[in-house]
């Protein structure tokens, strides 16, 4: 597979590693924090950590939207299957995630509900244009990636005039996340981040420029494949050796400083900003999550329906929280592989395949037993 | 993050295009890009192409690779 | 986590072949059924019948599409039982097949599924000798269910069985992974996309019969469908209480089948096959069994994978292609295509 196989070459990837032992200063550690939950699960299921010296470690960060998703909001797309009867479509990743009273999406169609799971908006629209009695609502989650297509659809389904689809909207900001986690108290403890590819394919580098600066710590924008993980490691060690907080991009093949204006104006006319909203694990963050604009209220779900679910609160000894904030490692909690598990996921970092603690547990368990 | 793969384009009309990644073919959105040809690779998301992948860099980022740390990477 | 009997309901994780459908089985059906053939774990049962001993399997199939490139679900059904039975080194002789009919389903479908069933037996020579039908109102089946038990006759001498792993073992593959999932999503609703990939669907016996008379002494067969090879590979390494260690580069994997999987966001290990077997056999006779694999047309991609470890944990780890080391888990729920 032309730009994938090359990236993944197990010579060079050792002739990189070399590198990066001979260039971290003995003297020193180096926490690197990789924001994105896939790159947490690209090094994971490649064995990356397995690369490097003893000296650089990587921290796991938030980026992973089924992770910081509320348990609250699950249940509001769930209501509005089964309560109101709509045709619920949602991406795959959703459907196992346990919700209030431990019940999933998955659960709740096996109760009769009609939810569907759809690789693309564009299978959504099809489902309402096939259904024109039925109201569909589409369940929108994701960072910048994935906002675009979502406002492509709802510019499609105006366009086309498909009275019966909807979006729940729950699209989030990676700036704004990436602010919580450099403004936590107490502060984390990163030398540098490794910034999310996709992400940055859409917003572009530029914006993550400001926190390199306020915070000081070099953020090196890394491609999604094993050897851009390890080329971007490469360039963070070099950023902190010089003592220099910049933004560098190693995903350059995809990453312009200005990103796609395209998908960032389609964006800017359909959505606008919230000024809070809940995130799992991470509490309110104020301007870190979209809503859908008045001028598309027809296409709001959470205008056209009325939903409202109880707050769920989160089991006081998982401690998503802390590991969200790259605080703490699965390791350190109590409920990591006895009570937590994939099939019986407790908090956020273990329901979605994303997460910090589902990585480890099915890539990297053998270090926990070993 | 968010699992995008690069994808070759084989043929387009208007706002959609069929891709294929090593035999297996796909009909995407281009809804938001602009300016694809035949040839071009597109990094493909949720059935949409998101940006153009650029030839050049993918071959001075592989060129890095393979030079290993020989070349000092400025700003 | 204890199965939650009382209120719980069945869910698609059940039926997918990973550790929710492990639990069903054995915090419901084994709690009720358990004996000694049972309690074996695998896929067939070996009884004395008059000196001689016999296999039994069953097999429910609830393929969906019913036709799909590469077969459809009366060839499957052959298949699957037809295997079953080999893979404890038995000699398939007979099926039974009991159809459920939706009411509705047109009978020229019927009959091309019953003909794929006739041609497959006859190609695996083995015979359907007892059936049944019934019907179900419409909404309540879909389209057709197909039951098919089979039973075979095993020859002295022979004793293969998902416990007889032992460390220092090769572990083999008969071919590469992952196409018959890949063909059948290809067909499934909102996940439409094109490629050649056809289900590898095969009755194996024939190729069985040729690897046992290269090496009598094979420890292990299964054919790992549902949850793919590793599943099936965690099934064994769990009843014959070993560890495995993997070598990513050496699994058969073809790209469309890979790319197919980076497309969706899945992994090819979990992705059902069902025309190719694992097979677990004393170091020493490995590369004779792999040379006897790849002289049969069924098998001519036939790679040795991996090893069987000492682990008291069990676990099957794999060295990646990219050089670091990874766990191979068991499949957890249903494996779904995802966006992140």
């Amino acid at each position: 597979m032309k730009y994938i196989d090359e990236f993944r070459d197990q010579q060079q990837a050792q002739a990189i590693a070399n590198i990066i032992a001979l260039e971290a200063k003995s003297d020193r550690h180096y926490r690197l924090m990789e924001f994105c939950g896939g790159h947490t699960h690209a090094i994971y299921r490649y064995g990356v950590q397995d690369l490097m010296p003893d000296n650089v470690e990587f921290v796991h960060g938030p980026g992973c939207p089924v992770c910081v998703l509320p348990v609250g909001r699950i249940d509001e797309a769930m209501q509005l299957a089964q309560e109101q009867g709509v045709i619920l479509c949602t991406y795959g990743d959703m459907m196992r995630v346990p919700a209030g009273n431990r019940r999933s999406l998955m659960q709740a169609k096996a109760d009769g509900a009609d939810i569907r799971m759809v690789y693309s908006t564009q299978d959504a629209l099809k489902i309402a244009r096939d259904n024109p009695n039925q109201q569909i609502v589409f369940f929108a989650i994701g960072f910048e990636t994935t906002t675009p297509p979502t406002g492509v659809a709802i510019k499609q389904a105006r366009a086309e005039g498909l009275t019966n689809f909807s979006v729940f909207c729950n699209h989030v900001l990676t700036p704004a996340a990436l602010g919580a986690i450099l403004n936590a108290e107490p502060p984390v403890d990163i030398d540098a981040l490794l910034g999310p590819s996709h992400v940055s394919t859409i917003i572009g580098s530029h914006p993550y420029e400001k926190f390199a600066q306020q915070y000081g710590k070099p953020i090196v924008i890394a491609g999604f494949e094993p050897l851009d993980v390890m080329q971007s490691v490469l360039m963070a060690i070099r950023l902190l050796n010089k003592d220099r907080s910049v933004v560098e991009n190693e995903y350059s093949r995809a990453v312009t400083r200005d990103g796609n204006i395209k998908a960032q104006a389609l964006v800017k006319e359909v959505f606008e900003i919230r000024e809070n909203f809940e995130w799992r694990g991470l509490g309110l963050i104020s301007n870190s999550a979209l809503k859908i604009r008045p001028d598309f209220a027809e296409f709001d779900a959470e205008k056209r329906f009325t939903v409202s679910a109880q707050p769920v609160v989160d089991i006081k000894a998982c401690e998503c929280p802390a590991i969200l904030r790259g605080q703490k490692k699965p390791l350190d909690c109590k409920l990591f592989g006895t009570v937590c598990t994939p099939e019986n996921p407790m908090g956020s970092c273990m329901v979605s395949s994303e997460g910090a603690c589902a990585a480890y547990w099915r890539y990297g368990r053998l270090r926990v037993v070993a | 993050m968010c699992l995008a793969i690069p994808v070759e384009v084989i043929s387009i009309e208007e706002d959609t295009a069929w891709v294929s990644v090593s035999g297996v073919k796909k009909e995407i959105s281009l809804a938001l890009v602009e300016d694809v040809s035949v040839g071009d690779y597109v990094l493909l998301h949720v059935g949409y192409a998101l940006n153009k992948i650029s030839t050049e860099e993918a071959q001075k980022t592989l060129k890095l690779f393979a030079e290993a740390g020989m070349l000092e990477i400025d700003s | 986590m204890k199965l939650n009997i009382k209120t719980g309901k069945v869910d698609m994780s059940h039926g997918s072949g990973g550790r929710a459908s492990a639990k069903l089985i054995s915090d419901l059906f084994m709690k009720h059924l358990n004996n000694e053939f049972l309690a074996k774990g695998n896929d067939s049962a070996c009884f004395d019948v008059a000196g001689k001993r016999m296999v039994m399997s069953t097999d429910a199939h609830v393929i969906s599409p019913l036709f799909f490139p590469g077969g459809d679900i009366g060839s499957l059904a052959v298949h699957g039982t037809v295997n079953d039975v080999a893979m404890s080194g038995a000699r398939p002789l007979y099926l039974s097949a009991s159809f459920i009919l939706e009411e509705g389903f047109p009978l020229s479908d019927l009959e091309r599924i019953v003909i794929s069933m006739s041609n497959a037996a006859k190609a695996a020579g083995v015979s359907v000798i007892c059936g049944d039908t019934k019907v179900v109102e419409k909404g309540k089946g879909d389209g057709v269910f197909i039951s098919t038990t089979g039973v075979g006759v095993l020859p002295e001498g022979i004793d293969i069985s998902g416990d007889l792993a032992r460390p220092g073992d090769a572990i083999l593959i008969s071919g590469s992974i992952g196409d018959h999932g890949i063909a059948i999503l290809s067909k499934r609703e909102n996940l439409e996309f094109e490629t050649t990939i056809e289900s590898d669907s095969a009755a194996l016996n024939d190729l069985v019969t040729e690897m046992i008379k290269a090496v009598p002494s094979i420890h292990c067969l299964r054919d790992p469908t549902r949850g793919g090879l590793a599943t099936t590979l965690n099934e064994i390494a769990l009843q014959s209480a070993v560890g495995m260690q993997l070598n990513e580069a050496a699994i058969p994997v073809k790209p469309q089948v890979a790319a197919a999987c980076e497309l969706l966001g899945l992994d090819p290990l979990y992705i059902a096959n069902e025309g190719k077997l694992v097979a677990i056999c004393a170091t020493e006779n490995a590369d004779r069994l792999l040379a006897a694999m790849r002289e049969h047309p069924l098998a001519r991609d036939a790679a040795i994978i991996g090893q069987v470890v000492k682990d008291e944990h069990h676990l099957v780890q794999m060295q990646t292609r990219f050089g670091g080391q990874r766990m191979v888990d068991w499949l957890a729920g249903e494996q779904l295509p995802r966006i992140c």
